[in-house]
Parts: structure tokens; sequence; C-alpha cells
């Protein structure tokens, strides 16, 4: 009996040690879904890691969750797609520093048959508001993600009021939320990068697309010294500065899926 | 869609894909270490329970009993916000390692191996009372008996356990954050593939889950077996 015991916390403090062997240099990124689903981060990390020894740990969330993560100071850095909220994350002092980095824009996608006929709109008020008049299903986000805000902004401009059967918030992911979408055939935005990577279509099929409400702007923030002064800034400052530079932008250009670029860089 | 799940699931077992590989070997340390943490803990704590008399003793094996089904996402959640940088933890800068999945699965984990151990303890020192009142034994000196006879009914206490471990989604994800090549464990990856719509590779990763699993059952089962028949 004790003998058994004395193996098992031998077992345990051995495996702690594999458990805790880990990089030093790296730093924790809390980004979102739709840059690590389409695969972004797999053909730049390496790029960056390579030019400065440093090793990217990707926390991917909803931009709502990425927010609260560097709040609590759980993460060194942030990349996200919410400009109004990145902004305000600078006004309350959370983050020092906020920049542009790219950009990609969000696109409607629905069943083929398109019931509310969408796919003649003239621009994205029209396309929302005909979605709402034939009150043909619709898959909403709904959480709190940069592209659940973004919807909401549209429903807004559009003039309608989101709400009744045809209305489904789902609190899920963008992944999450096409996979619904196209088993009930709804309609639904998503950002186009997670779309052309996704490979659970079904019916769903792209039918709006272009008006420049639609621009999805992703950030970078340095995160403030003086409300979490133990996060590895000097490490985070160097993936903000690379993200900006030209081997970055460029880096950023290069990836593609299926021959199309997914992200355009488009840093000051 | 053409893939099947299952020569999905083949060809990752076959070609040995150095990422499975190393998902895979993670998945098992994280829940391995969790399981033995929890039994380290958890069937003294259950042998005390079950021999000694105190007050509020029925109040503990209801809480017990009621925390085997506590949500994986609200285990998370409270192992979050005590690891996280704003928690009384946040120093140790434990929040996206394997070390704060670890924590989460003892806290899914110790519940079942104490309150399981706890009954199981409990009926057998029924058998045993008179035995041991003959001896005169004091409860501290029952304590490692009970444990040692008990032993082939807590190594399947010890597997349920293992199985909410392997099993669970929410609390790992929360905590470790699915980080490629970090904290990507084997059913954070099956959530992650099945958002990207790799359904045929998320179903495989799954198959690729439920094998490991059933073999760790087969070995564990196999030692008791043969165990029991060496003791005749």
């Amino acid at each position: 009996m004790r003998k058994t015991f004395k193996l098992m916390l031998a077992v345990v403090a051995a495996m702690s040690l594999t458990l805790s062997a880990y990089a030093a240099d790296y730093i924790t990124l809390a980004s979102t879904t739709s840059t690590e689903n389409s695969g972004l981060f797999d053909a730049v990390l390496p790029k960056f890691t390579d030019a400065t020894g440093i090793e990217v740990r990707v926390v991917a969330v909803g931009t709502g969750q990425a927010f609260e993560i560097a709040r609590r100071g759980d993460a060194d850095s942030l990349l996200v797609h919410d400009t109004a909220g990145e902004q305000r994350f600078v006004e309350n002092g959370y983050a020092s520093e906020r920049a542009d980095v790219m950009y990609n824009d969000f696109v409607l996608i629905g069943p083929a048959s398109d019931p509310a006929n969408i796919r003649t709109a003239e621009n994205a008020a029209e396309a929302f508001s005909a979605i709402a008049k034939a009150e043909a299903p619709f898959a909403s986000r709904g959480d709190d993600s940069g592209t659940n805000r973004a919807e909401l902004r549209r429903w807004e401009s559009a003039g309608v009021e989101p709400d009744g059967d045809w209305y489904r918030e789902l609190g899920s992911g963008m992944g999450p939320t096409l996979n619904t979408a196209a088993a009930m055939d709804a309609y639904v935005m998503s950002d186009r990068a997670t779309w052309v990577a996704f490979g659970n279509r079904q019916n769903l099929t792209l039918l709006f697309e272009g008006d420049k409400v639609l621009f999805n702007q992703y950030g970078s923030l340095l995160l403030s010294e003086e409300k979490h002064p133990h996060l590895k800034h000097d490490l985070a400052k160097q993936w903000h500065n690379w993200l900006l530079s030209e081997e970055g932008q460029q880096a950023i250009a290069d990836f593609h899926v299926d021959g199309q670029q997914l992200f355009f860089p488009n840093a000051k | 869609m053409e893939d099947n799940a299952f020569c999905v699931a083949l060809s990752l077992l076959v070609s040995l894909d150095a990422a499975l590989f190393q998902i895979v070997v993670l998945s098992l340390k994280v829940s391995l270490m969790a399981v033995l943490i929890a039994a380290v803990l958890g069937f003294p704590l259950g042998a005390a329970v079950a021999l000694w008399r105190f007050p509020g003793r029925g109040g503990v094996i209801v809480v017990l009993n009621a925390l085997m089904g506590l949500p994986p996402v609200v285990a998370g959640l409270v192992v979050y916000l005590l690891l996280s940088r704003a928690g009384p933890l946040g120093e140790l800068g434990f929040l996206f390692t394997p070390g704060a999945m670890v924590i989460a699965q003892v806290v899914l984990v110790l519940p079942i191996l104490a309150a399981l151990s706890r009954q199981k303890i409990e009926e057998m020192l029924g058998e045993y009372r008179e035995q041991f009142i003959s001896l005169g034994m004091s409860r501290a000196r029952m304590m490692p008996t009970l444990l040692w006879d008990a032993r082939f009914a807590l190594l399947t206490v010890l597997l349920a356990g293992f199985g909410r471990a392997s099993a669970e989604v929410g609390a790992v994800m929360m905590v470790g954050g699915n980080i490629d090549g970090v904290t990507r464990v084997m059913t954070t990856a099956i959530v992650l593939e099945t958002g990207k719509g790799n359904l045929p590779l998320a179903l495989g990763l799954g198959l690729v889950l439920l094998t490991l699993v059933m073999l760790i059952n087969a070995g564990a089962y196999l030692v008791g077996e043969v165990t029991k028949r060496r003791l005749g």
C-alpha cells in the first residue's frame, strides 16, 4: 500500500517535470478564431520565430473574450478585429498603442436557393433588410465577437430589429456557426477567411459581397505596461513591430488558400 | 466529404503523424497525471470519510456525490479565475500551460474518486469490522488495510476518473487555451477541426481517442485479472 502510494508520488513528480519544460522566449497572443481557423498563423508565425527566435502561443477566442483575457493580464499581446472596441481599450488605459495590421471583408452566406433573394441586392443594407422581410432563417454568432458586433451594426444601419423565430443567436464561434447554418439552410455573415477555409459547406454558398461597409479591419495592440507590469512587453513589442514591418506585411500577403489571398496588409 | 472517418482515423494512426503524436502524448500525460494526483488525494479522503464519524459527515458525502456531476466548463471557469493574473494564484503564471489543465482535471476527477472509494470502503468496513475490533486496530490503522483490500474495485474507480478526464473538453479549453503544440489535446483538437468544418478529420480524431481509452481500459483489466489469479 505504502509502496503503491510512493510509486504514484514518484510518477506524478516525474511527469510534472516533463510537463513544465517549455521554451524560454515566448509570448501568449490572444486572437480571434478567424485568424487561427483560416491557417494564417500557421503560415506567418514560423517566419516571425525564424527572424527573432520568439515563439508565439496563440489562444484563439472571440474578440470579446480576447479583450477580457488581455484586460485580466493573461496575454502579452492582442490581435483582434473590432476597431471601435480596440480604441475604447486604448482609451480605458488597457493598451498603450493600437495599429492597423491587415483587412479582409465580411461576406453574406446562405442557401443556394436564396429565398430572400439577396444575390441581386444593391448594397448590404438592402440584403439585410431582404432577409428580415422574408423572415428567412439567419444564424447569428451571438457571442460578442468582432464578427457578431459587425453584424449587429449592419442590422442597425438596415433599420431592422433582428427579432423573431427566424433570427437564431447561436453563441458560438464562426466555424460552429457555419456548421449550424449549413444544417438549417440559414443565412449567415462570415469573415471571408473562415468561409474560404471552411470544409463543410453543404448547400451554403456566397451570396453577397463587395459593399465597403463590410470591411473587416484587424488591429494589433500593445498592452499597458502600467496596468500589467508582469507581461513580456519587450517581446510583445517585437511581435507588434514585426507585424507592421515590410517583412511581416509581406508574410501576410503571401498567405493564400486555394490560390486566394485572404488577408490584405494595410499597416501605415 | 468523400473521406470516410474510419479511413481518416486509420491513416492518422498508420502514418503516425508527428503533430497528432504530440497531441496524443500530451492528452495522456495531462489526464494520467490528473488522475494520479486525484487518487493520491481522493482515496485517503474517501476512506477517511468512510471510517470516521464527525458532525456534518452527511453533508460532506452529499457534496462529494453532487460534485461528481460538476460541469467541466464550470470547473474550467473556477480554475481560470484562480490562475488568471487578476486572480489569487496569478503570480504562478500557470494559465495556458499543461499544468493548468492538470489542475482543472484534478478538480473534476477528485470528487469521483473520493465519493466512489468512500462508498466501497464503507461496504468493506461492514464486513471487516468485527475482525478489526478483535485485533484492537485504530481507525488510522484500518485505512491502509481497507484501501489495499479494495484495490481491484479502486482500479475500476480510477478508470472511471480517467474516462472523465480524457473525455472532457470544456475545462481544458478554458484554462489551456488550445495552443498549438503547447496545450492542444485530443478533445480540443476535435473541437477545432469541427469548427473548421473538417468533419471527417474531427471524427477520425474521435476514433483515435476512443481507441486509446479502450487500450488503457484493456490494459487495466488485464493487470487486474493477472494479479487476481496470482493471488488465487
